[in-house]
């Protein structure tokens, strides 16, 4: 368990001052002149060494990222972009940082701005975030008016530039490439790769687009030293994280946790347990809707980390765990998953927008049963048609649940299907 | 170069060009449905998913830039399985009513699904549908059927230059459409029904008329405006069903305009078909021996200076050759093929030609574009302005009124001053012209057709001679034609001889009773009440202008009906060919002037059309050779005198109807209605 000398979100809760005063008060911008005289490449560096991965989902080694970034500027200005766009169902750690603590991004802004190059930062916020963009706009100012954001940033020398931008609401314009096109004003439909954005982003100028918690715990990082954040968690999946236990548990919450730590625990110690005891537990989703869904059995042993997850074909994601006990429909859950896939599909890739309806409707059915046993394959099928034939990564986000679902629920589908083709024969006869 | 591996094949390729292309370069066909080689690339419909190796995913390859070293693999299980699922899931939504759909036959879906589909399907569920919109009089709309390339909102976008296309909704909810539902107001809007990959946009004239299996086609060169595109005319029996375009990068690429495309339903209405003589006032039905038996009569006796000819725009060089040997032979000096009048100097072919050719424009780097708006002129040529402005490094600038042209211009006046002060160095933009590496300048009809337009062609010569115009390699100094004949026919010398009258002098001589016959070879863009008590004989097609007021009418071909031959405003000499044959008595208008030069006792020197041909290109070598236009040495044309300060006029009021066949066109009428509508409608941000 995490020790509390070792928590980067020491204000999570909203107990104290999320002002500026407040946020000096928790070790913010102390001294920010100091880590920028540093260098560029030493903080770069540093960030390698810390281990951090991104904490937006796929889970990229922030340091390597920063590094793509052209190290002069060919004439073109460098953008950092922070993802603010929190719409993955089940997550809500990014809102808290923005309001309880939203020095620690604008502060990991001009640090991270300052590491690549970028002397203005746009924060893509997610427009039903409304309070949490006061606040996030109100540290920013506050910022400002200290001096600490501006033409001489902290005295740095450097002048860096906040912008809060927010988005209208919807879930695709938090794919970096779609951010990036409705921040220009367009439509938010994700653009192809390549050209990467540490090239041609933003207005066709190098870009980094990060999530907010990287960027918020960067400060601390720097300041405490990339070994003592290595030194949390386990090899290749370092550091804390903020994790969202939502669902069937008795005290859900947003906390801060060592990565690695056990599924189970993290339950148990922070979230008062599943409701009606562990024994009650029938599937975990452990990083956010469209990671697959575990059952009790691996949720009994499997810890909370990149790699870990992946090995047991799931995955971390944005650490958002759902719990589900025992009175949960599984296939009802995963079927109303379905239906937010296709309703938030861009409508850009043919897989992904005749494919999400598709499988939302043959999920549809599977919940009442009204289907054919053969219908679950080429439901997985039709998964797979659509998993990596798209643009982003929505249309294999779309099938992952459903592929999470049949592979460990895939009896509790065949038996309604059974139930209800004994119910009609029965009428028949 | 790069270096890459396809099927095993090794192949090297040109920096920059896409996976895609290098695979057809390859020989390897790649299914594609969003991917145009004239857009920019969407990578959206997914269909031209190959394997690259170290890739663990298929790559759509119409988005990848070709990389040294890569090896590609079209033909493995994973891109076959890839394509097949991308099929299925197009058709699951797509209605299937091909035996109903005007795409049928010539549908990209149809030919892939017939590759890559299954036969089958496992789609359960309701089909969606959409409901249709209403793009304007062109263009017919079952979105049900639209596969959401956005191939049409690409092209209205990028190449028409005309914003009004986008799409609508997420997901599976995606409507393409117009926002707020409302016609087209793009000169090259048909061109959205050939890019459309299925049957979602088809061509609204042509609804239900045919089935691409039972049309005749045949290639030929259209005459609506003096670009001369390239044209496939599709017939079938004796009417002209479709005009579609033909790739050819010289000049339309691959679009060509609306009324190039939808004006030839003209082709079927206000036919002459039969001789008519004018009796008791009234024309009446005749025989042709009975029409030239009257036209003989007038003419016996007279003076060759008491008869003049006009020739008018849509004409093809044989018929002119025709009429010029035959006006000479009768000893008249009265002869013009400029019917609006513009002091266009025959003198010089480089004074009245487009120098630059319409492919150079993508070279020049300044233009000066004097009284002409070329959107309403030459829609195709336009669009290569707009090309080469979206490139870059283009700057443009206008003289005369101004108007949307779809690229950004700077407007420097309104009338010849401006000009004057271009030519005498005073203006700015004469310093744009002479730091230009490649600048031109084109001059429009409304610059000529004036009482100054000698002098205004003095003016722009002085222009292109004084800021590096004209130099060895390079001739920015261009005319830009609205009429298909006229270019051939100042080749071919159709203008006043010695002592012989002009337009304007021969109507004026019409009036005066001086000019007693007035011979209009399909001249209906005078106005023809100025003739006077003139005894007029009317050549050509269409029950217009001209016919309604001769005494004898001769019932000629269309452009669709003969073999002809055009010049564009380039000078390039192209021949159309023949699609259907001319209704009832109507003949090849070079025949008509050989049969009634016999019946005037002065029988021309041709029998055979590859006589007129070689008598063509005695009169003029160009004619000899047909295709690219050579080189035309620079001289002296056009002649100084005094400018006058009113403004130019475009020559050109209304797009769609501009000849006797866009006239008697109803889709042409439908288009107006529809234009005015546009206008008319007023919204509450209106005021």
């Amino acid at each position: 368990m995490l020790s509390d000398k070792d928590r980067i979100f020491t204000n999570l809760y909203g107990q104290a001052d999320w002002g500026l005063a407040g946020a000096r008060a928790r070790g913010d911008w102390d001294n920010t002149k100091a880590i920028l005289e540093r260098g560029r490449d030493a903080i770069v560096e540093e960030m390698k060494n810390s281990g951090l991965r991104g904490r937006g989902g796929a889970g990229f080694p922030t340091g390597l990222k920063w590094s793509f970034m052209p190290k002069q500027s060919d004439g073109r200005p460098h953008y950092l972009v922070v993802n603010a766009d929190e719409g993955e169902p089940g997550t809500c750690k990014d809102r808290d940082i923005l309001r309880h603590d939203p020095h620690k991004l604008v502060e990991g802004c001009l640090i991270a701005g300052f590491a690549m190059g970028a002397h203005t930062a746009y924060i893509y916020i997610r427009g039903e975030f409304f309070r949490e963009a006061e606040n996030l706009q109100g540290a920013i100012d506050q910022a400002y008016a200290a001096g600490l954001l501006g033409p001489d940033a902290c005295g740095s020398g450097w002048a860096m530039d906040v912008y809060v931008h927010r988005g209208a609401g919807a879930y695709i314009c938090g794919e970096e490439m779609a951010l990036i096109e409705s921040l220009e004003g367009k439509k938010g439909m994700p653009r192809l790769k390549p050209p990467f954005p540490a090239n041609t982003g933003l207005y066709g100028c190098p870009t980094t687009v990060n999530n907010v918690e990287t960027i918020a715990v960067a400060p601390t990082i720097l300041r405490r030293g990339g070994a003592w954040f290595a030194g949390l968690g386990r090899n290749k999946n370092t550091g804390t994280k903020v994790f969202c236990i939502s669902g069937h548990v008795n005290h859900p919450c947003n906390v801060e946790e060592e990565m690695g730590i056990p599924l189970k625990d993290l339950i148990e110690k922070h979230a008062g347990g599943v409701r009606g005891g562990w024994d009650n537990l029938k599937a975990i989703i452990p990083g956010g809707s469209s990671v697959p869904i575990l059952p009790k059995s691996i949720c009994d042993t499997v810890l909370m980390d990149f790699d870990s997850l992946r090995a047991v074909k799931s995955g971390l994601g944005t650490a958002a765990v759902i719990v589900m006990d025992k009175s949960t429909d599984v296939v009802a859950a995963i079927a109303r998953l379905s239906r937010f896939y296709a309703h938030e599909s861009c409508g850009q890739c043919t897989p992904c927008r005749e494919g999400t309806g598709w499988m939302w409707r043959v999920m549809e059915r599977l919940v009442t049963g009204d289907a054919e046993i053969e219908e679950i394959d080429m439901l997985l099928e039709v998964g797979y048609q659509i998993e990596g034939h798209t643009i982003c990564a929505h249309g294999d986000a779309s099938a992952w649940p459903i592929q999470g679902l049949v592979r460990h629920f895939r009896h509790d589908i065949e038996e309604r299907i059974g139930r209800v083709k004994a119910a009609r024969a029965s009428r028949a006869a | 170069m790069a270096k890459l591996t396809i099927d095993g094949i090794e192949i090297e390729v040109p920096d920059g060009v896409t996976v895609l292309q290098a695979c057809e370069m390859a020989g390897r066909e790649i299914p594609r449905f969003c991917y145009h080689e004239r857009l920019s690339i969407a990578g959206n419909c997914r269909m031209c998913l190959v394997e690259m190796e170290k890739s663990p995913k298929p790559i759509a390859s119409c988005a990848m830039p070709v990389g040294n070293g890569m090896v590609i693999k079209t033909n493995t299980a994973m891109v076959q399985k890839a394509r097949q699922g991308v099929m299925e899931f197009l058709l699951i939504n797509h209605p299937l009513d091909c035996p109903i759909c005007d795409q049928g036959g010539e549908c990209d879906l149809q030919d892939q699904a017939m590759a890559f589909g299954f036969d089958r399907s496992r789609f359960l569920e309701m089909k969606r549908a959409v409901k249709d919109k209403d793009l304007g009089p062109l263009i017919e709309t079952h979105m049900t059927r639209c596969i959401h390339c956005t191939r049409c909102i690409r092209f209205a976008t990028e190449v028409a230059g005309v914003e009004e296309l986008g799409a609508t909704g997420r997901g599976e909810h995606m409507e393409v459409g117009t926002y707020v539902e409302r016609s087209l107001t793009s000169e090259l809007s048909g061109n959205l029904v050939d890019l459309c990959p299925v049957g979602a946009l088809t061509s609204k004239p042509y609804a239900f008329n045919a089935r691409p299996w039972e049309l005749n086609r045949i290639e030929s060169v259209d005459v609506m405006d003096a670009v001369g595109s390239s044209i496939r005319i599709d017939s079938r029996g004796g009417a002209v069903l479709r005009v579609l375009p033909v790739l050819n990068e010289d000049i339309n690429e691959e679009w060509i305009s609306d009324k190039t495309r939808h004006a030839c339903d003209g082709l079927r209405r206000q036919r002459l078909d039969r001789p008519y003589v004018r009796r008791d006032g009234r024309l009446v039905e005749t025989s042709w021996q009975d029409a030239f038996a009257a036209i003989a009569a007038r003419m016996k006796g007279l003076a060759g200076t008491r008869i003049a000819a006009i020739a008018g725009d849509l004409v093809d060089a044989e018929a002119m050759t025709a009429l010029r040997d035959l006006m000479s032979a009768l000893g008249s000096p009265h002869v013009d093929c400029r019917q609006d009048g513009a002091r266009l100097d025959p003198a010089c072919r480089a004074g009245y030609v487009f120098n630059t050719t319409i492919a150079g424009i993508e070279e020049a780097d300044a233009c000066l574009l004097v009284g002409t708006n070329p959107r309403r002129e030459a829609a195709i040529l336009n669009a290569r302005f707009r090309k080469r402005w979206l490139a870059g490094g283009f700057k443009i600038a206008l003289i005369g009124e101004p108007a949307d042209l779809t690229y950004k211009y700077e407007h420097l006046g309104a009338g010849p001053r401006t000009l004057a002060d271009i030519a005498a160095g005073r203006h700015g933009f004469a310093q744009t012209l002479r730091e230009a590496k490649r600048p031109m300048l084109v001059l429009g009809q409304g610059a000529l057709a004036r009482a100054d337009g000698a002098a205004v062609l003095a003016t722009a010569r002085r222009i292109a001679e004084g800021h590096g115009l004209v130099c060895d390699d390079w001739n920015g100094f261009n005319v830009l034609h609205t009429a298909a004949a006229r270019v051939a026919g100042l080749d071919l010398g159709l203008v006043p001889g010695a002592g012989g009258r002009d337009v304007a002098g021969i109507l004026a001589g019409a009036a005066s009773g001086e000019i007693e016959v007035v011979y209009l070879l399909g001249a209906d863009e005078i106005d023809t009440s100025r003739l006077g008590r003139a005894f007029v004989v009317y050549q050509g097609h269409h029950g217009d202008a001209g016919a309604h007021r001769a005494d004898v009418v001769l019932p000629g071909a269309a452009y669709t009906e003969k073999s002809g031959t055009w010049v564009n405003t380039e000078g390039r000499v192209q021949r159309g060919a023949q699609a259907t044959f001319p209704p009832g008595d109507a003949r090849e208008d070079w025949k008509i002037l050989r049969a009634l030069s016999g019946a005037l006792g002065r029988p021309l020197g041709f029998d055979t059309l590859d006589a007129v041909r070689a008598r063509m290109a005695a009169i003029n070598p160009v004619f000899a050779r047909l295709g690219a236009p050579a080189r035309n040495n620079w001289g002296a044309f056009g002649s100084d005198g005094p400018l006058e300060d009113a403004p130019f006029a475009g020559p050109i009021r209304t797009f769609h109807m501009t000849c006797p066949i866009s006239r008697a066109s109803e889709t042409m009428a439908r288009c107006i209605q529809a234009a005015a509508a546009e206008t008319r409608r007023a919204t509450g941000t209106h005021g």
